[in-house]
C-alpha cells in the first residue's frame, strides 16, 4: 500500500516545479501508469496485494510469535498456530506491562520522541520560511552550510558530544545521561534535513500568494502561520513521521547518551536480549508494541499528504 | 479612497537595470488610470512600486497625502488583483474574501456580513464554501476581486488581472470591473498590455515604452493626439500604418501634396493651421501615420467622399473579412519606418523588424466598408481622407504639432 500511495504522491519537488512551470502542460506520465495501461489494473493489484502480503509476513509472524508462550516458541515456529488456534494467549503481554523497567521505558521513549520531532518541525519551518521568503545578508551561504551538514554523519558526532554533555552540569542537573542531552542531539542532527525539505517546498509556493497576503495586511508572522504552514502541510507531515520514525527507532544515540533511568524502549529490548537469550516472551510483545506506536501515527498523519494543495491557487 | 500621486519614481535594481525612469502620474480620486505598454515596460514594476511590494529607488509615492516610500505593503491600504488571482487554496471563497478583514481582527459578524455583501455584489453567493480548486477561471477572478471589494481600500491596484481568462469571458468581466469600480468609486490604477482593455476602462490611459512615460490622456484624445510614433502605433487595431513621404507645397493656394513612393496625395491646406510645427518639415521627409478607418474604397467613398483626399493604387494583397467590416492589405513604395518604436513595436507584436529591403515598399492595411467586392489580387484603388493624416517627425518619433519649442516633453 505504502508503494503504490509513494507513486502517485508527487514529492515535495514535485508540487513546486508543478507551480513554478505551470504553463507547461499535462506532466510525463509516471512509469506506474504506463505499466498500469500495458499490463491492466486488475493484475497490477493483485500483484500489488501479493507484494504487501508478502511483506507484513515477518511483521505478523512477530504478532503471532508474541501471543504464544514461551514453551510453544520454543517448540516450533509461529505458523502452528493456524493448527492449534488455541495456543493463543495475551500471557506474555501482561507479564511485559507488569515489568516497571518495560513501562518506564516506553514513557522514555514517548518523552524523547516527542519533543525532537516537535522541535525539529517547529524550528525547521521557521527557517525554512526564512531562507525561502526572507532577505537577509548570507541567506544563501547559511542555507549552503545546512545542506553541507547533511553530510556529517551522527557517528562522528558521538564522543564530542558525548565530552561536551560531560561537562554541562548544574544544580544536580546532568546533561549525561538525561532525556534532554538525548532530545538535543536528534533535534541538532535532524535539523539539517528537515531545513532543506522544508525549504524547497516553501519555495515552491507561487510568491503572488505571500504578497497578496502582505497586502491584505499579514505581516510576516501572519503569513508564515496562516498561509505558509497550512500549504506546507504534506512536506511537514511526511517530515514529521520520518523524524518520528527515525527517533522512536534510534538505538545508537540511546546507547550513548542514555543511562539506565532515560533508557527508550529499544535500549531496553536490546539489554534484555544479551542477558537472556531465549527470552522471545519478552522480545516478541515488546518489539511488536514499539512498532504498533509508530504504525498509529502513521495512519493519523497520512490524511494529510493530499494531493494538488495549490491547485486552484494561481492561474 | 484617495488620491494616489507618484512623483519623480524610478527604480533600479541592483544589477543596475532601470525598470522605471522619472515617472510622474496624478491618479484622482476614484478615477480609473490604466498602465498600458509592452511587455518590460515598467507597468508592473510602477505598480508593485505603489503597492508597497518593491522598494522605490528614487521619487516619491502618495497615496491620500501620506508619503508612502517607508510604509509597508499591509500598512498602505491599499488592494492588489493579482494577475494569477493568487487565492489562498486551503481556505474556502468566503475566507479567502475575509481573509484581510480577519487579520484586521474585525469581529466574526461583521466579517460575515461584508463577505456576504461582496460576494453579492460579484454573485458568488452560492460558492462561498467551495475552494478555489474547485471554481472556474471566472469564478477564481471575481473571488479575487472580492477579496479587493471587501477590505474597501485607498486604491485599488490590478495587474492584468484579465489575462488569463478566454476571450469571452475577458470582455464580459471587462465589463464587470468597470461596473465595479464606477459604483464604488475607488481610485484604480489598472496594468495590461492590451490596449483595447486599456481603451475601454480607463479615464485616462498611460501609455509607456522601457519605463518612461509616452502620454497619459483620455482614451480618445490618445487615440485622436498620439504624442509620439510610439503611442500612434501601440493604440488602436489593427495598428495605424506608418510610412515615410515627403510633404511639399503644392501650387500657390496654400495646399500642400504628399508623395508616396510615385504617387502623390493632395493634403488640404488647414492642416498646416493645426499642425505649425509641420512648416518647418516641408520639402522634406516625414513619417506619416494613417488609420486603418481613414481608408475607404474609392468605388464606395465616390472620388469626392471625404472633405479632402486622394488616392492610392496598389494590388490586393490580402483580404479580411470581419463582417463588420473588410481589412484590406496592400503595399506602397514608400520606405518603411524603421525608429526606435517602431522595433519597440514590432517586438511587441512578436514579428522581427524586416530588414532593409531592396526595394523601398511599406504594408499598409485599410478598413473597407463590407459592401466592398475587392478580392485577394484585384487591382485597388484607396481613397484616403487625408485631413485625418497624422505627422511624425522622422528622427525624434514626435508628434509634429505645435511650434517645436513645445514638443520636447516626451521623447527621452
Amino acid at each position: 500500500m505504502s508503494t503504490a500511495s509513494a507513486a502517485e504522491r508527487p514529492g515535495p519537488g514535485a508540487v513546486g516545479a508543478d507551480a513554478g512551470n505551470g504553463a507547461a502542460g499535462a506532466p510525463r506520465r509516471s512509469i506506474a501508469s504506463r505499466v498500469v495501461s500495458r499490463v491492466g489494473g486488475g493484475a497490477v493489484q493483485v500483484v500489488l496485494v501479493l507484494v504487501a502480503l508478502f511483506w507484513l509476513v515477518p511483521t505478523f509472524g512477530l504478532l503471532v510469535a508474541s501471543l504464544r508462550s514461551n514453551e510453544d516458541n520454543a517448540a516450533g515456529g509461529w505458523w502452528q498456530v493456524f493448527t492449534e488456534p488455541s495456543q493463543l494467549t495475551v500471557e506474555s503481554y501482561s507479564a511485559l506491562l507488569d515489568k516497571p523497567d518495560f513501562v518506564d521505558s516506553f514513557w522514555n521513549t514517548v518523552l524523547i520522541t516527542v519533543p525532537s520531532t516537535l522541535l525539529v518541525v517547529v524550528i525547521a519551518a521557521l527557517a525554512a520560511y526564512a531562507f525561502a521568503w526572507l532577505e537577509f545578508p548570507g541567506r544563501d551561504w547559511l542555507f549552503l552550510l545546512v545542506v553541507a551538514l547533511l553530510v556529517v554523519p551522527v557517528q562522528v558526532a558521538l564522543i564530542p558530544v558525548a565530552k561536551l554533555y560531560g561537562k554541562i552540569e548544574f544544580g544536580g542537573f546532568q546533561m549525561f545521561g538525561s532525556i534532554t542531552g538525548v532530545v538535543l542531539f536528534h533535534v541538532a542532527f535532524g535539523l539539517p534535513f528537515a531545513i532543506f525539505l522544508l525549504r524547497n517546498f516553501f519555495a515552491g509556493i507561487p510568491r503572488d500568494l505571500l504578497e497578496a497576503a502582505r497586502m491584505d495586511g499579514g505581516t510576516e508572522w501572519t503569513i508564515f502561520r496562516r498561509v505558509v504552514f497550512p500549504l506546507g502541510g504534506p512536506a511537514i507531515a511526511s517530515l514529521g513521521i520520518f523524524q518520528f520514525l527515525w527517533v522512536w527507532n534510534d538505538l545508537l544515540v540511546a546507547l550513548v547518551f542514555a543511562d539506565t533511568e532515560s533508557q527508550p524502549m529499544t535500549k531496553w529490548l536490546q539489554s534484555q536480549m544479551r542477558q537472556f537469550t531465549g527470552n522471545i516472551d519478552i522480545l516478541a510483545p515488546g518489539a511488536f508494541l514499539s512498532l504498533v506506536v509508530p504504525l498509529a501515527v502513521f495512519f493519523a498523519f497520512q490524511r494529510y499528504f493530499v494531493q494538488g494543495v495549490l491547485a486552484g491557487s494561481v492561474k | 479612497m484617495a488620491e494616489v500621486v507618484l512623483e519623480g519614481v524610478g527604480k533600479v535594481y541592483s544589477d543596475g537595470t532601470r525598470a522605471v525612469r522619472d515617472l510622474n502620474l496624478s491618479i484622482a480620486d476614484g478615477e480609473f488610470l490604466v498602465l498600458v505598454g509592452p511587455s518590460g515596460c515598467g507597468k508592473t514594476t510602477a505598480l508593485r512600486m505603489v503597492a508597497g511590494l518593491e522598494d522605490i529607488s528614487e521619487g516619491r509615492v502618495l497615496i491620500g497625502d501620506r508619503v508612502v516610500n517607508r510604509v509597508p505593503a499591509r500598512d498602505r491600504d491599499v488592494a492588489m488583483v493579482f494577475q494569477s488571482y493568487a487565492l489562498y487554496p486551503h481556505l474556502s471563497v468566503r475566507d479567502n474574501i475575509g481573509f484581510g478583514l480577519s487579520l484586521r481582527k474585525l469581529p466574526k459578524d461583521q466579517i460575515r456580513a461584508k463577505v456576504e455583501h461582496a460576494a453579492q455584489i460579484l454573485g458568488l453567493t452560492e460558492y462561498l464554501d467551495r475552494k478555489p480548486r474547485n471554481l472556474s477561471g471566472g469564478q477564481r477572478q471575481r473571488v479575487a476581486m472580492g477579496r479587493a471589494i471587501v477590505r474597501e481600500p485607498q486604491a485599488f491596484l490590478m495587474d492584468e488581472p484579465l489575462s488569463n481568462l478566454d476571450a469571452k469571458l475577458r470582455v464580459q468581466m471587462r465589463a464587470e470591473i468597470a461596473r465595479i469600480q464606477r459604483d464604488l468609486g475607488v481610485t484604480t490604477i489598472y496594468v495590461t498590455h492590451d490596449q483595447t482593455e486599456a481603451m475601454t476602462l480607463g479615464d485616462r490611459v498611460a501609455v509607456m515604452k522601457k519605463g518612461v512615460l509616452q502620454q497619459v490622456a483620455p482614451p480618445q484624445e490618445l487615440y485622436d493626439r498620439p504624442a509620439n510614433l510610439f503611442v500612434a502605433g501601440f493604440i488602436g487595431s489593427p495598428a495605424m500604418n506608418l510610412l515615410q513621404a515627403r510633404l511639399d507645397r503644392d501650387g500657390d493656394d496654400g495646399g500642400l501634396r504628399l508623395e508616396v513612393g510615385g504617387q502623390t496625395l493632395p493634403v488640404p491646406a488647414r492642416v498646416l493651421d493645426e499642425r505649425p510645427a509641420l512648416r518647418a518639415h516641408l520639402g522634406r521627409d516625414v513619417v506619416v501615420g494613417i488609420r486603418p478607418e481613414d481608408m475607404e474604397d474609392a468605388e464606395l467613398a465616390g472620388s469626392g467622399g471625404g472633405e479632402a483626399g486622394g488616392t492610392l493604387r496598389s494590388t490586393a494583397d490580402l483580404v479580411e473579412a470581419m463582417g463588420s467590416d473588410v481589412l484590406v492589405h496592400f503595399a506602397v513604395e514608400a520606405a518603411q519606418v524603421v525608429t526606435e518604436d517602431t522595433k519597440e513595436l514590432a517586438r511587441d507584436a512578436g514579428t522581427d523588424v524586416l530588414g532593409a529591403l531592396e526595394a523601398p515598399r511599406t504594408d499598409l492595411v485599410a478598413r473597407f466598408s463590407p459592401r466592398t467586392r475587392v478580392k485577394v489580387g484585384d487591382p485597388v484603388v484607396v481613397h484616403v481622407d487625408t485631413g485625418r493624416l497624422h505627422f511624425f517627425d522622422i528622427d525624434t518619433g514626435a508628434a509634429l504639432w505645435e511650434a517645436p519649442a513645445a514638443s520636447g516633453d516626451q521623447e527621452g
